[in-house]
C-alpha cells in the first residue's frame, strides 16, 4: 500500500514532541449507550482521554461522532453507561452538569455566537454570570484571548459584521475565557470557506501547543496527522478503530477504515 | 470607442475632464417626479386620478373644517353662528373636553390625574431609553403605587403597605437564597402573600391611626373618559408583557403540569371574545366572590384585559422563540449558563426583538379594545360621547366628537408605533 499523501493546510512545521500527555485521566467513558427514540445512535462506547491528549474523531456522517462529544458536556443525554469528566459523573443532577459545563469548552460547526451582543460581550458574558468575575477583569481576559486568536481589533463589532473564520475564532476565544480544562470541537471548519479553514486550524494548533486537552470531530485529516496523538474512527455508532495518526493513516486495520480513508484521501 | 482608438493603440490623456453636473432631467425634483409619478402612462394616469381624489376629499372636508365654530353653548348656537353654511362645531369639545378626559372626576382634583400622567412619562423614560440614568428605574418601580395614590387617593398607608409586600418578597428571597435556590422562589411568593393577607390590613389601620396622611378618596365610578382608557391600557400593557413571557416559557416547558396549565389558559382565553370576559368581570365575578366583598369594577376589568392580552402576547413571543436557532440554546448551555440566566441574557433579548412588531400589535390592540368597556357601563370616551349626545344641548352632533376621540387614540397608537420602529432600528445588530 502506498503511503497516502495528506495535504496539510498549515505552513509551519508543528513540533508535537513537547505536547505532553499525562497519566491523569480527564474523561472516562465506560459502556455508554444512547438512543434517539428507538434508534441506537451510540453503542457501547468505551474511551479514556488523558489530560493533554489531542484526539481527532472521524467517520462518515451519521456515525455518531458529534453525538459522542455532545454527550461529554451533556448537550445530549446518554441512557446507559457512565461518563466521568474531571472526576464528576454526568447524571441528571443539574449541579454536576453545570460544573462539567463550566470546565469543558465547546466550539460548534455554526459558531453559535450571540448576535445581539458585541464580540467582547460574547466573551465576557459567561465569566461574569457563571464565574462571577468582575466585569473589568473579564474584559481583560477576553481581550487577552481575542489577541491570542488575532482579532482584538474586532472586539466592539457584532458577530454579523465578521467573516466566518473570524466568527469561529471568536467562538474559540469565548470558550477559552471560561478557562476550560478540556475543549470540544464539533466540526469547527465544516461551515467555512477553504481560505478561512487555515486561520481556524492555526488557532487550534496554537491551543494544542499550550497543552490543552482537545477532542475534535473534523474531516481535516491534515490537522489530525499533524496535531493529534490519537485518531478515533467511528461508524454506525461504534468506535471501529483507534490508533496514533501515523499508524492509523498508513496502516489501517479494519476494512471499514480502509474504505473510509480511500474515499476521503484518494483522489 | 472613438475612431482614433480603433487604429492607434497607444493613448495618453493630456487633459482631465472636470466633474460636471448631471443633465437637469437627471437630478432634483424633476428626476424625482419623473421616477415616482410619471414613469409611464399607467403611472401618469394613476397620479392624475390620485390628485383628483385628494382634491375631492379636500373640497368636501376642507370648508367644513375651515368654518369650524369653537365657541358655542349648544348645537343650536353653532348653527346660528354658521348661518346656513356647512361647518364643523368643535365647540362641543371646547364645552365638554374635561368630561371626555376625566369623566366625572371632581374638577378641583384634576391636578391629580394630570400629575399622574406627567409622572407616567418620567417613569417610562428609563425603560424606553436605555441611555438615561439607571437610578430612574427606582422611580419606575415606585410609580404604580404613586399613580394609584394620586388617582384614587385615600390613606397613603394602603399603597405603602402594598409596596412593602414586594419588599418582603425580595428580602425573603435574598435571605433564603443562601440556603436553597428553589426554596427562595417559594419564599419570594409566600412572604408577600402572607403580608398582604394578614399584616397589610393591620399595618394600614395602625399607621393611619398614628399618622393619618392621605389624599381625598375618589370612587371608581367617578372615573371616565381617557383617564379610564389610559388606566386600563397602561396597566394592561405593562402587566401583559411579563405574564405573556412566563406563559410562552411555560408552554415550552418540559414539565407536563406547567405546560398543560399554560396551554389550557392560552387556548381558553384566545378562544373567547373579550366582550364575554368583560361581562364575566362585571356580572359573574360578583357571584363567585364571598358576599359583602366589593371588588372594584375597574380592577376587575384590568385583570380581564391583562389576561386577554397576555394570552395573545404569549403566542407572539412563542413565535419569536421558535425563530431562534437551536444553536443559541446549546451555546448558552455549553457555557454553563443555567435556564433563567440563559433565558434572560441570550434567549429573551433575541426572541423579544424578533417579536417587537407582534408585541406592539397586541399593545395597540389592547389600548383600542379598552373602548369595549362601554358595554359594561364604564364611561370611557365612547360612553361619554353617548352621554354628551343625549344632552339636549348637543343632540345630533357626532362627527366632531368621534373625530376628536379618534385623533387622541391615533396620537397614542402612532406614538407607540414610532417608538417600536426606533427600537427595532436600535436593536438591529445582525447586519443582514
Amino acid at each position: 500500500m502506498t503511503e497516502p499523501v495528506i495535504e496539510i493546510p498549515i505552513d509551519r512545521k508543528i513540533d508535537t514532541s513537547h505536547m505532553k500527555v499525562t497519566d491523569e485521566v480527564a474523561i472516562q467513558i465506560t459502556g455508554m449507550n444512547k438512543w434517539y427514540g428507538t434508534f441506537h445512535v451510540l453503542r457501547d462506547i468505551n474511551m479514556t482521554v488523558n489530560r493533554g491528549e489531542r484526539i481527532v474523531v472521524c467517520g462518515p456522517s451519521g456515525s455518531g461522532k458529534s453525538t459522542l462529544i455532545r454527550c461529554i458536556n451533556r448537550l445530549e443525554e446518554h441512557q446507559k453507561g457512565q461518563i466521568i469528566v474531571d472526576g464528576t459523573e454526568l447524571t441528571s443532577d443539574l449541579k454536576n452538569i453545570d460544573k462539567v459545563r463550566s470546565e469543558v469548552g465547546m466550539v460548534f460547526q455554526h459558531f453559535n455566537l450571540f448576535p445581539h451582543l458585541t464580540i467582547l460581550e460574547n466573551c465576557t458574558l459567561a465569566p461574569i454570570w457563571v464565574r462571577k468575575v468582575p466585569k473589568r477583569e473579564a474584559e481583560e481576559t477576553a481581550m487577552h484571548f481575542l489577541e491570542k486568536v488575532k482579532i482584538p481589533e474586532q472586539a466592539l463589532k457584532y458577530p454579523g459584521q465578521l467573516s466566518g473564520g473570524q466568527q469561529q475564532r471568536v467562538a474559540i476565544a469565548r470558550s477559552l475565557c471560561m478557562k476550560p480544562r478540556i475543549m470540544l470541537f464539533d466540526e469547527p471548519t465544516s461551515a467555512l470557506d477553504p481560505e478561512m479553514i487555515k486561520e481556524v486550524l492555526d488557532t487550534m494548533i496554537a491551543l494544542a501547543e499550550e497543552g490543552m486537552t482537545m477532542i475534535c470531530v473534523t474531516h481535516e485529516m491534515g490537522f489530525a496527522q499533524a496535531v493529534a496523538n490519537r485518531v478515533v474512527f467511528m461508524d454506525q455508532g461504534q468506535i471501529v478503530e483507534q490508533n496514533e495518526p501515523r499508524a492509523f493513516f498508513n496502516n489501517p486495520k479494519s476494512e471499514r477504515t480502509k474504505l473510509f480513508l480511500s474515499q476521503i484521501l484518494g483522489h | 470607442m472613438s475612431n482614433i482608438e480603433s487604429h492607434t493603440i497607444a493613448y495618453v490623456r493630456d487633459t482631465m475632464i472636470p466633474e460636471q453636473d448631471p443633465p437637469i432631467t437627471e437630478s432634483g425634483a424633476i428626476k424625482w417626479l419623473r421616477d415616482n409619478l410619471f414613469s409611464g402612462w399607467l403611472n401618469t394616469v394613476l397620479t392624475l386620478l390620485s390628485l383628483l381624489v385628494i382634491w375631492w376629499a379636500i373640497a368636501a372636508i376642507g370648508p367644513w373644517l375651515w368654518n369650524t365654530v369653537w365657541n358655542a353653548g349648544s348645537l343650536r348656537e353653532c348653527r346660528e353662528a354658521l348661518g346656513g353654511t356647512s361647518g364643523a362645531c368643535f365647540a362641543v369639545i371646547n364645552d365638554r373636553w374635561h368630561q371626555l378626559m376625566f369623566g366625572f372626576y371632581p374638577p378641583r382634583l384634576y391636578w391629580r390625574p394630570v400629575l399622574a400622567f406627567v409622572l407616567l412619562f418620567v417613569a417610562l423614560s428609563p425603560i424606553l431609553f436605555t441611555n438615561l440614568p439607571r437610578k430612574l428605574l427606582y422611580f419606575s418601580a415606585a410609580y404604580p403605587f404613586i399613580a394609584y395614590h394620586l388617582l384614587w387617593g385615600g390613606s397613603i398607608w394602603l399603597p405603602i403597605g402594598a409596596a412593602l409586600g414586594f419588599v418582603a418578597g425580595i428580602v425573603a428571597f435574598a435571605i433564603v437564597r443562601k440556603i436553597n435556590g428553589l426554596a427562595a422562589i417559594f419564599a419570594a411568593v409566600i412572604a408577600p402573600v402572607f403580608w398582604w393577607l394578614f399584616l397589610a390590613g393591620p399595618f394600614d389601620a395602625t399607621m393611619s391611626s398614628i399618622l393619618p396622611l392621605g389624599l381625598e378618596f375618589v370612587r371608581s365610578d367617578r372615573f371616565g373618559g381617557f383617564l379610564i382608557s389610559l388606566v386600563i391600557g397602561v396597566t394592561g400593557i405593562s402587566l401583559s408583557l411579563p405574564l405573556g413571557i412566563l406563559l410562552a416559557l411555560g408552554r415550552q416547558s418540559d414539565m407536563v403540569f406547567v405546560k398543560s396549565v399554560c396551554v389550557i389558559f392560552i387556548e381558553f382565553i384566545r378562544g373567547v371574545p373579550l366582550i364575554t370576559l368583560l361581562f364575566t368581570a362585571s356580572l359573574l365575578l360578583n357571584y363567585f366572590l364571598p358576599p359583602g366583598t366589593s371588588f372594584d369594577l375597574i380592577l376587575r376589568v384590568i385583570i380581564m384585559v391583562t389576561l386577554f392580552a397576555a394570552a395573545y402576547m404569549a403566542e407572539v413571543i412563542r413565535g419569536g422563540l421558535a425563530a431562534l436557532p437551536r444553536g443559541q440554546y446549546e451555546a448558552a448551555d455549553a457555557l454553563g449558563l443555567d435556564y433563567w440566566k440563559a433565558q434572560r441574557l441570550i434567549i429573551m433579548p433575541q426572541a423579544l426583538k424578533i417579536s417587537i412588531p407582534g408585541i406592539v400589535n397586541t399593545f395597540i390592540g389592547l389600548f383600542k379594545d379598552t373602548t369595549l368597556v362601554v358595554f359594561i357601563g364604564l364611561l370611557d370616551p365612547i360612553g361619554l360621547s353617548n352621554a354628551i349626545r343625549a344632552d339636549t344641548d348637543w343632540q345630533g352632533i357626532y362627527w366632531e366628537l368621534f373625530i376628536f376621540i379618534g385623533a387622541l387614540f391615533f396620537v397614542f397608537c402612532f406614538g407607540i408605533s414610532r417608538y417600536s420602529m426606533y427600537l427595532e432600528r436600535k436593536l438591529k445588530t445582525d447586519h443582514r
